[in-house]
């Protein structure tokens, strides 16, 4: 999953005008279910599955592609119907802001859990054997030095508007790094590949379910476990003076959101949606279709769907 | 004009001593920098001004109090329509009329006639050709997404372009209005003008046939202008005698006559709308775009060499149909031919569509090459990048610990060290030695204000990078371009690649160089320094193949030696349009730097694309204006540079 969340709260307002109301009525209305893609690919397939239910059901579906933080707001004006994917760490804060502005709601929760942290491939243990502990990492920080980190350890974060908290982590528990933004996912991707090449030790940001884990397996690092609290209270965590003296939550949710008028315009499929739940093997499998075998992403659902028949035939009935 | 006469004299007057006296002052508080009061070292809080906040006021004072946004969104309804109908034609989108798609080979028989009709059988090998590659490779449906928003937006921004230019040379004061207008539109980062496009239409199609529009638009303006100004006084007289009105005499007299220039807009039109391809797929645009960006986050590069090749072809194919088109002359008929005589390709081409309609019902292949028949080349280029990469690694190790330690954090550290009133008056010393006064003035305006802005930090680091790319840049550009014109063959195939490296979606190159150097510095040099290089050969080519025969031979006479006539007589003569490319190049350098954020920067551009998540209007128009406003700076000393020499009989 990436955010590069190029684009715009700011929709909203633009497309205030064009939020339909819903229409009361048992049937659902034949007006297209507006599902939104983004830019990568376990949610997309899984948007196209979902779709391909709706269509079985006799519905009509448009897929559109939006921005995966601006999405809510469109969601919330009823430009968009659904979306399959919330991540708590990504698009908690959109999420939970549309929300409180109302017009859109959770509709399912996922059976699955979303993590993300600092992370390295395999091959890093043999210069770091002590991973995947911390502290481990810390003690050959040096392992880690570039020309432009000097003698520290470089951490490769993600892009800066992902708000990850790395630096003062970094501060918090005094280490021995520095922390690199990489501007977008695709960097932070390209780096990884190139150090497969040599097997040269990287750590990095990393989150699952994710396509990576498939081309390059690795384990998240472990730091003192998250306590609520932990990035706002000092006195949460081993240091009782430091705020981000922990780690990221380790089993964040994944939550499908609806759009308020949905139940009524749409009820058969909002029913439908409202069962739906993917585990995580089953989204990394989405993901692995498109990314590892190459099939485009509606062939993928169709594979998927066709392949799983016991997962999904029980929402429908 | 003999040797002697271009050796530029020194100047009398006032000029290059007020420019000593700037330079030494500015050196002065570099020396002493550890005395200096902190409001010498960076703007003191004070006088920074919250350009952002006003700026989104003004934006909401359009918004809700005018009411601004139902215009824009009436305007983009009806955008929104047309694009659904060349939706519905082209890919099959469930819209009105419903009668799509178009199998794709009728499609690539229809382009193909159509250059056969422009150009010959050259054209309409290579425009039919092109989209039976676009076919072949299972891109019809990304492609056709793409072509669907062009269609509409190009022929918009042509209109529009018309219009506003005819206005620009009727009037006086619309041009005066326009000049900073456009100058401003062509140097400001895309990503700033996308955020109000995204306030005020929305995301989707729309939004991108708008933004490209927006883009594409300013050259046609100046074209336009341009060709009806150059219009002789003579030509307008004669048919002033001939009764004609002022419509007739601008729609039948001048704009025929204005038609070179204008047919040049309109081909630049086209080619902005391509470039754009990759950029508005960040607010909705489907189609390659969306696609390339989607692949490169799954790091297949193969398959985004793939969909870069696809822009490429398709941007020449439609760069040599304007130009075919621009070059055609009125063909007259025998008045004895029957009409099936005289309009050969119609007749050939609709028997072809008819027959493609119906093979297509028979063969699906005809109409539709899935995803999974489709061919592709992108396991041999993997293997290609992959194999390169390799085989350079051990030289770009060493490189990227050479420029980091060595060049780029040292450099970069010397100009955060730089006192900011230091920085700003060896800038107008710059300007007063090339402009005088008023030089001085306008890059003080201009650095000025980002000083104000509150940016100072990071519009350095921005300086930095652009200033060093441009000089390896030029370091590559120059040579390459002087030994490109030793033979005429040579110039064509360079300057073709360079039409290429141009049109080629630059996303492409960010993902090899991050795994060639890692994401640091070198990484974004190395992308900017791909891009920039491309105007420096490209000018230089252009202004050494300008020099007069005649000038040559007569330094051959005289018995210069090829170092001397180059050095002498060649490169003096050529400077002039060189430092167009040098021009050019800082442009290009900092379109690129904005992009390279994506690689990871600390710069602007980082900001830039910060503003862009958080839809923050204001923050992404005072940043992209001071990304324009160091292209403006640069622009116009560059222009006063070639004035002056004109002023003082230089060829130029």
């Amino acid at each position: 999953m990436t955010r590069t969340s190029r684009v715009t709260r700011a929709m909203t307002l633009a497309l205030a005008p064009f939020a339909v109301a819903g229409i009361a009525s048992a049937e659902d209305s034949s007006d297209p279910i507006v599902i939104p893609i983004h830019n990568w690919s376990s949610q997309i397939v899984m948007s196209h599955a979902i779709g391909q239910i709706f269509e079985g059901m006799g519905n009509s579906v448009e897929y559109v592609s939006t921005d995966s933080q601006a999405v809510y707001e469109a969601i919330r004006l009823g430009d968009a119907a659904l979306e399959v994917e919330v991540w708590e760490g990504a698009f908690g804060a959109s999420f939970n802001a549309a929300l409180e502005k109302g017009g859109i709601h959770e509709a399912g929760n996922h059976n699955a859990i979303t993590r993300e942290d600092w992370w390295y491939p395999l091959w890093t243990k043999e210069a770091c054997p002590g991973l995947p502990d911390w502290e481990a990492l810390n003690a050959c920080a040096a392992v880690f030095a570039t020309p432009e980190t000097g003698e520290k350890g470089r951490f490769l974060g993600g892009p800066v508007d992902w708000l990850k908290h790395d630096a003062e982590k970094v501060e918090a528990l005094e280490m021995n790094f520095t922390v690199v933004n990489a501007g977008s996912a695709a960097a932070l991707w390209a780096e990884l590949a190139a150090a497969e090449k040599d097997k040269t030790p990287i750590v990095i940001f990393n989150w699952t379910p994710n396509f990576a884990e498939a081309v390059w397996p690795g384990e998240f690092v472990d730091f003192p476990k998250w306590e609520a609290g932990c990035d706002t209270d000092p006195t949460v965590g081993p240091h009782p003076d430091r705020t981000y003296d922990c780690g990221n939550p380790a089993d964040g949710y994944l939550k499908i959101a609806a759009w308020d008028g949905m139940p009524e315009k749409w009820p058969a499929a909002y029913a439908v949606l409202q069962k739906v739940s993917f585990t995580n093997p089953q989204i990394a499998e989405m993901a692995k279709l498109v990314d590892v075998d190459g099939m485009e992403p509606e062939d993928a659902a169709t594979a998927w769907l066709e392949a799983n028949e016991a997962v999904w035939k029980p929402w429908v009935e | 004009m003999s040797l002697a006469e271009r050796i530029p004299l020194a100047r009398t007057g006032t000029g290059p001593r007020v420019a000593l006296i700037l330079l030494g002052t500015a050196l002065l508080l570099v020396i002493g920098r550890n005395l200096l009061p902190a409001g010498l070292m960076r703007p003191p809080e004070g006088l920074i001004l919250p350009f952002a906040d006003w700026i989104n006021a003004v934006f909401a004072f359009l918004r809700d109090d005018l009411g601004l946004m139902q215009v824009t969104r009436a305007f983009a309804a009806m955008l929104e329509w047309l694009l659904d109908v060349t939706a519905n034609l082209l890919y099959g989108k469930n819209r009105w009329p419903r009668i799509g798609p178009l199998p794709w080979s009728v499609v690539a028989i229809s382009m193909a006639a159509l250059g056969w009709a422009l150009g010959g059988w050259r054209l309409a090998a290579l425009s039919g050709g092109t989209f039976v590659w676009i076919a072949v490779m299972g891109q019809w449906q990304w492609a056709m997404e793409t072509l669907s928003v062009i269609v509409v937006a190009a022929p918009f921004s042509i209109l529009l372009g018309l219009v506003v230019g005819i206005a620009a040379w009727r009037w006086t004061w619309a041009a005066r209005a326009m000049n900073p207008i456009l100058n401003i539109a062509q140097s400001l980062p895309h990503f700033a003008y996308m955020i109000p496009v995204v306030v005020f239409i929305g995301v989707g199609p729309k939004a991108g046939a708008i933004v490209t529009i927006i883009f594409s638009v300013p050259p046609m303006i100046r074209m336009t202008e341009l060709g009806l100004r150059k219009v002789p006084e003579e030509v307008v007289e004669a048919g002033r005698m001939g009764g004609a009105t002022p419509w007739q005499l601008l729609r039948s007299v001048r704009l025929p006559t204005a038609r070179t220039e204008i047919l040049i807009g309109v081909n630049q039109v086209i080619m902005q709308c391509l470039a754009m391809v990759v950029l508005a797929s960040f607010i909705g645009m489907p189609g390659l775009g969306q696609k390339l960006l989607q692949l490169l986050q799954a790091l297949k590069i193969g398959l985004s060499v793939e969909i870069g090749i696809t822009i490429v072809l398709i941007a020449v194919v439609l760069d040599r149909l304007s130009k075919a088109w621009a070059m055609r002359q009125p063909v007259h008929h025998d008045e004895g031919r029957t009409w099936v005589r005289r309009h050969p390709v119609l007749v050939v081409w609709a028997l072809a569509v008819v027959a493609a309609f119906v093979l297509a019902q028979a063969v699906p292949l005809l109409a539709e090459v899935p995803r999974r028949q489709a061919l592709s080349i992108a396991g041999p280029l993997d293997a290609l990048v992959d194999g390169f990469i390799r085989l350079v690694d051990p030289v770009t190790t060493w490189l990227r610990w050479f420029l980091i330690t060595w060049l780029l954090i040292p450099l970069r550290d010397g100009m955060l060290w730089l006192p900011f009133s230091a920085v700003l008056l060896a800038l107008a010393a710059a300007g007063w030695a090339i402009g005088g006064l008023r030089s001085a003035l306008v890059m003080l305006g201009f650095f000025g204000l980002i000083a104000l802005s509150g940016w100072w930090d990071r519009a350095m680091i921005t300086v930095y990078m652009v200033g060093f790319s441009v000089l390896i840049a030029a370091m590559i550009g120059f040579p390459l371009g002087i030994w490109a014109t030793r033979s005429d063959a040579r110039a064509r195939r360079v300057l073709l690649l360079c039409d290429t490296a141009q049109t080629f979606p630059s996303f492409i190159y960010l993902i090899p160089v991050v795994m060639l150097f890692g994401v640091n510095d070198v990484a974004v040099v190395a992308a900017v320094v791909t891009f920039a290089a491309v105007p420096l050969i490209r000018y230089t080519i252009e202004g050494l193949r300008g020099v007069p025969a005649e000038l040559v031979e007569a330094a051959q006479m005289s018995g210069a030696t090829r170092q001397q006539m180059l050095w002498h007589v060649r490169l003096p003569f050529a400077l002039p349009v060189m430092m167009v490319g040098v021009n050019q190049s800082v442009m290009f350098s900092l379109f690129m730097v904005i992009i390279a954020a994506f690689i990871g920067t600390q710069d602007l551009g980082q900001e830039l694309q910060r503003a862009l998540s958080a839809t923050d209007v204001g923050k992404g128009m005072v940043l992209g204006l001071a990304v324009a406003f160091m292209g403006l700076a640069v622009d116009h000393l560059v222009k006063r540079l070639t004035e002056r020499r004109r002023a003082e009989g230089m060829p130029g």
